[in-house]
């Protein structure tokens, strides 16, 4: 369909759109997370594992391993209930990094020579049918009950708290939910790349995914989607500038941060689209 | 002795996260780049390494405040977490630079201290790490007695109190949040040289181990706690080297990690207790 070249980057964008997504779950609920790195080296290793070692069928492998990293999205989400703001911040990062060190350390998946091997399961196809089921996903969450209590909660929590959600219930399910996806996008990676080693999924990417969701705007789910194709594919297309290109990077990112804070797409800006498109028709 | 130079970073963290209550990503980058100014000064100039040190706080602190111009001034304060992506973005600049600029390579320091081994009883110790111990102990205690007993001081703790407050008390809160930003970059420049000593390996991307470390010190000693940071920089580097000494060397990290989770768990507020941040 494409050369192989255009095909590849959009295939990692797409896996970044996942993971992003995943990010921005727990961000909608006000939950500030630096661990999805750390689930998404679950989901790659724990699929690579199923796929390689026990022979299951690739996409049952995508899918349980999925479940793996929710069920470990749980386990963070707990102490998520008592702490808040920046601590969050600093804990989910050390979650992050301890699940690296347990990677690098694990001689059942390599140790610290990684993992290779797998069968290239991961194409156009299966990324995106699977980034179209989160959008409708993320759409109709923001119209139900429960994404509304999201809403409430990032916006004030004590409030949210005293109109009768329950916080606790709403937080694991964010922490869980955003795991999983984390752990398909993880999968889907691994079976993409071929080669899995746990330097990948250090604290760098963490922070990779936590910029493309804040540049692309928290409001609103469509934000980090337009937030990561961008950022995946500035780099790209100034390839002219040759080795200049990431200080461009960073200098978009420091530029748009004092343009617009609140990131790039918000829902004042949708809201607009919507009416204008609307006025159209 | 490496604990006295984490310290020297998580001093710098402390004090930006105390008054602004900005976690500053580039932070480790500044002590990248710091420690490049004082190997080029030794290598280009043949000066004496107190001189390079000194050279590179001054570029360091420069390079922060511009920092602080470009990238957090101009930024609205209602969105907390704008700065911090901006800060973000300038580590990515200042890595690159410092990548195109001084060449991907680890880079020896060259020998400027005669290396001399004591020993007392069963422990051996190097002139060179004596030296790098007494040099940061030295901008420690400056930087206690500045932050207490001067008036520039003062004001910055007020700042950090509170910073409505401080500028209807006439405080110029923008005046010291530049101050903040160049002597924590000071001291972060030169601790890099510091490190760049022990290890005696410099390289573009040394920052970035540093940033997590700083962050561990700084959840040990309590947010925004400067003493909390020196003694708790202290501990982690001593830390390090048992954990090295008495369990399998490449779990440190995550012993590390693991203690700043319980930390964050049960005494979120650090060893040394401060006040808890909301926000």
């Amino acid at each position: 369909m494409f050369s192989s070249y255009i095909e590849s980057i959009l295939i990692f964008n797409g896996i970044h759109i996942i993971m992003a997504l995943s990010l921005y779950l727990p961000f909608s609920a006000g939950q500030i997370s630096l661990a999805q790195a750390g689930f998404m080296a679950i989901g790659a290793y724990a699929s690579s594992v199923m796929t390689l070692f026990w022979g299951f069928p690739f996409y049952i492998a995508l899918f349980l391993s999925g479940l793996l990293s929710a069920m470990t999205g749980v386990l963070v989400g707990f102490p998520a209930i008592r702490i808040k703001g920046i601590y969050l911040l600093l804990l989910t990062l050390a979650f992050g990094e301890m699940v690296r060190v347990f990677f690098l350390n694990f001689e059942f998946t390599g140790g610290a020579s990684g993992m290779g091997g797998m069968d290239l399961q991961t194409n156009f196809v299966n990324v995106y049918t699977i980034v179209a089921i989160l959008i409708i996903f993320f759409y109709r969450l923001s119209k139900s009950r429960m994404g509304r209590a999201f809403e409430s909660m990032r916006e004030d929590e004590l409030a949210a708290e005293v109109m009768g959600i329950n916080i606790v219930k709403a937080k694991l399910l964010a922490f869980g939910v955003g795991a999983f996806i984390a752990g398909l996008g993880g999968g889907l990676y691994a079976h993409y790349v071929m080669y899995i080693d746990s330097p990948k999924f250090g604290f760098l990417l963490a922070v990779e995914f936590f910029v493309f969701v804040v540049f692309g705007g928290m409001e609103i789910f469509w934000g980090p989607i337009i937030g990561t194709t961008l950022l995946t594919l500035i780099p790209e297309v100034v390839r002219f500038l040759k080795e200049w290109r990431m200080i461009f990077y960073g200098l978009v990112i420091v530029v748009l941060m004092i343009v617009r804070p609140q990131g790039l797409i918000d829902k004042k800006l949708v809201d607009d689209i919507t009416r204008y498109a609307k006025k159209l028709f | 002795m490496l604990g006295a130079t984490y310290s020297l970073v998580a001093i710098g963290y402390t004090l930006i996260f105390g008054i602004l209550n900005l976690l500053h990503f580039g932070h480790g980058e500044v002590f990248m780049i710091g420690a490049f100014i004082g190997l080029q000064m030794v290598l280009l100039t043949n000066c004496h390494i107190v001189i390079a040190i000194l050279g590179s706080m001054v570029g360091a602190a420069l390079l922060g405040l511009i920092i602080e111009r470009v990238s957090f001034r101009p930024i609205k304060k209602e969105y907390h977490l704008a700065p911090l992506i901006s800060t973000i973005g300038v580590s990515i600049i200042l890595q690159e630079i410092g990548t195109r600029i001084f060449g991907g390579d680890i880079v020896g320091f060259p020998k400027t201290i005669r290396l001399v081994i004591y020993k007392i009883g069963p422990v051996q110790v190097t002139s060179v790490h004596l030296f790098i111990l007494a040099f940061a102990l030295m901008l420690m205690i400056t930087i206690h007695l500045f932050i207490h007993r001067t008036k520039v001081g003062i004001a910055m703790r007020v700042t950090a109190e509170n910073a409505t407050n401080a500028s209807l008390m006439g405080i110029n809160t923008n005046r010291i949040v530049s101050m903040t930003f160049m002597i924590s970059s000071a001291l972060a420049g030169a601790a890099g040289v510091l490190v760049g000593l022990v290890y005696n390996a410099v390289s573009p991307f040394m920052g970035t181990e540093m940033i997590l470390k700083g962050f561990t010190i700084m959840l040990l000693g309590g947010l925004g706690n400067v003493m909390g940071a020196m003694i708790g920089g202290i501990i982690l580097g001593l830390m390090e080297v048992f954990s090295v000494a008495y369990l399998a060397s490449s779990y440190k990290d995550a012993f590390a990690f693991g203690i700043m989770i319980m930390i964050l768990i049960f005494r979120p507020t650090g060893l040394f207790g401060t006040r808890l941040h909301e926000e």
